[in-house]
């Protein structure tokens, strides 16, 4: 437990600098389960959404989700609600939330945090089990996030 | 799934037009289809079990058995087709042989490998020899240095698992039966601990995985309660036999965290925990995974 609180620190007091035009994690403002502002000043590319949904070193949503669209991609995990029509249950800025942090908008959900750096318990350097050299970048960068939201607005019943 | 799947996207729906926040949390495990695991057509395992009060959120206990595929059950249900067996007879030549300076075997002082029928069904527990909470590793390792003269084998190397599955092998069948006294309660206590912190970038804890979601697909896997009285595991995946605190060290890796060390008093406590979690299935071990 020592450790873990050590690592905390490390990550609280190292900062992330963001690409300029970008909000960086600690500045995403949420409003009633919803991100109004996007990420990046960049338009979100809906191809490049749908292989971070779908590739397991990106976002690798589908190892919880199934997507019927992207029945290309084996192995659809179903540990969480199914994407399918996504896009009408949700507004852009709520889907930018639950990328975001899924966390601020289901209470104690298992699906992870995508754009936030921490704090974290045990973090680790990716998959190698070690721990990391530094603060960690979030799990996808504000373009993917704007990406996938795009994506997951085309997902309509 | 399917119900559940409309009904958490109709709650989307409903939380979507009101305000999101604290939506589902709903648990999504699934049982298992239950069947018998009888093994070489005489030997029937408990496979579903009732939890002991106040140790996990389990409504039943579920043998990893149930969840694997039907090939991969078949292989568990032959030993002539268990490849974990194996193993079991290079051990049977490693009890037999003397090693270290005391020119002594296994077999020199603990006779036939069925003196140990029991040892599996109960540990790790307080060693009187090493005089802390152990796991089989341990009292093994103890023995090779102590009482043989003879190097330490390495905590998850083949000699290690092999010796381990040839000792679990005497147990198969006796339902697990692993007790937490005084001694061990802080031990034990760490390990639940252990069991429900979320860790790593991707912040999952082992109840995440193996309480919440049992019997559900992660990716092409399907998720088991995460039980350990089927090990050694023999996994098709990498051909060979595996430990537990290999396993757990794979587990705590998946979830992009920085892991313990096999054999480190974290993974005893963690296995300390596991094991309690499993009271009343059969041993299984060696089992077969893919
Ligand atoms: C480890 C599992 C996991 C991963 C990985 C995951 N999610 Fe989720 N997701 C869930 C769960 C579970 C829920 C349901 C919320 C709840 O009840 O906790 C959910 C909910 C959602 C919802 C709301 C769906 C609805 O119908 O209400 C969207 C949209 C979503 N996820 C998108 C994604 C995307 C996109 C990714 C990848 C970038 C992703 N998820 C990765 C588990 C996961
Ligand atoms: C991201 C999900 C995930 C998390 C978190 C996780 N596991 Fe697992 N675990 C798996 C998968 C997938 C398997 C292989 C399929 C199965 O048996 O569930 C597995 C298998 C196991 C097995 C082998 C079970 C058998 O019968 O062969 C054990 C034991 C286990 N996990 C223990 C743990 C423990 C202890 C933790 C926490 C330290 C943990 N797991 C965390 C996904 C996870």
């Amino acid at each position: 437990m020592k450790r873990a609180m050590l690592s905390m620190a490390i990550l609280v007091a190292g900062t992330v600098s963001a690409t300029s035009g970008e909000i960086a994690p600690e500045d995403v403002v949420f409003k009633d389960g919803a991100v109004e502002t996007p990420l990046t000043d960049k338009p979100g590319d809906p191809a490049n959404g749908r292989k971070v949904v779908g590739t397991k070193k990106l976002g690798n949503c589908v190892a919880c989700h199934q997507v019927s669209e992207m029945s290309d991609v084996p192995f659809h995990g179903e540990i969480g609600p199914s994407l399918d029509g996504v896009g009408d249950r949700y507004t852009e800025a709520e889907l930018r939330a639950i990328l975001v942090d899924a966390k601020k908008v289901f209470d104690g959900t298992i699906m992870p945090s995508f754009y936030k750096t921490g704090p974290y318990i045990r973090p680790g350097k990716g998959f190698t089990g070690k721990a990391p050299d530094g603060p960690l970048p979030p799990l996808l960068t504000a373009q993917q996030i704007e990406d996938v939201v795009a994506y997951l607005k085309t997902l309509k019943e | 799934m399917k119900n559940r799947v409309t009904l958490k996207g109709a709650f989307g729906v409903a939380a979507a037009a009101v305000t999101m926040a604290a939506a589902s949390t709903a648990l999504a495990e699934t049982a298992p289809p239950i069947k018998d695991l009888i093994i070489n057509g005489e030997e029937k395992m408990i496979v579903v079990a009732k939890p002991q009060p106040g140790v996990s959120n389990l409504d039943m206990e579920y043998d990893g058995w149930l969840f694997r595929s039907p090939e991969t059950q078949a292989l568990q249900m032959d030993d002539f087709e268990n490849p974990g067996m194996i193993f079991v007879e290079q051990a049977e030549e490693m009890w037999n042989t003397a090693e270290g300076s005391e020119g002594k075997s296994c077999a020199s002082c603990h006779g036939d490998p069925s003196s140990m029928k029991g040892v599996r069904a109960t540990y790790p527990k307080m060693s009187k020899s090493l005089g802390k909470l152990a796991t089989i590793e341990m009292e093994v390792n103890n023995c090779r240095t102590e009482r043989m003269g003879a190097e330490p084998w390495k905590y998850t190397g083949g000699k290690m698992v092999a010796m381990n599955a040839l000792i679990t092998l005497q147990s198969r069948g006796m339902p697990v039966d692993v007790r937490v006294d005084d001694s061990v309660r802080a031990n034990w206590e760490h390990g639940k601990e252990m069991y429900y912190t979320r860790t790593g970038q991707l912040e999952l804890s082992c109840a995440n995985c193996h309480e919440e979601n049992y019997g559900e697909r992660i990716r092409a896997d399907m998720l088991s309660q995460g039980q350990i009285n089927g090990f050694p595991a023999y996994r098709l995946k990498n051909g060979k036999l595996n430990g537990i605190h290999a396993r757990f060290k794979g587990c705590v890796r998946d979830t992009r965290a920085e892991t313990y060390k096999p054999g480190s008093q974290d993974f005893i406590d963690l296995e300390l925990y596991v094991a309690t979690r499993g009271n009343g299935l059969s041993v299984t071990g060696p089992s077969v995974r893919n």
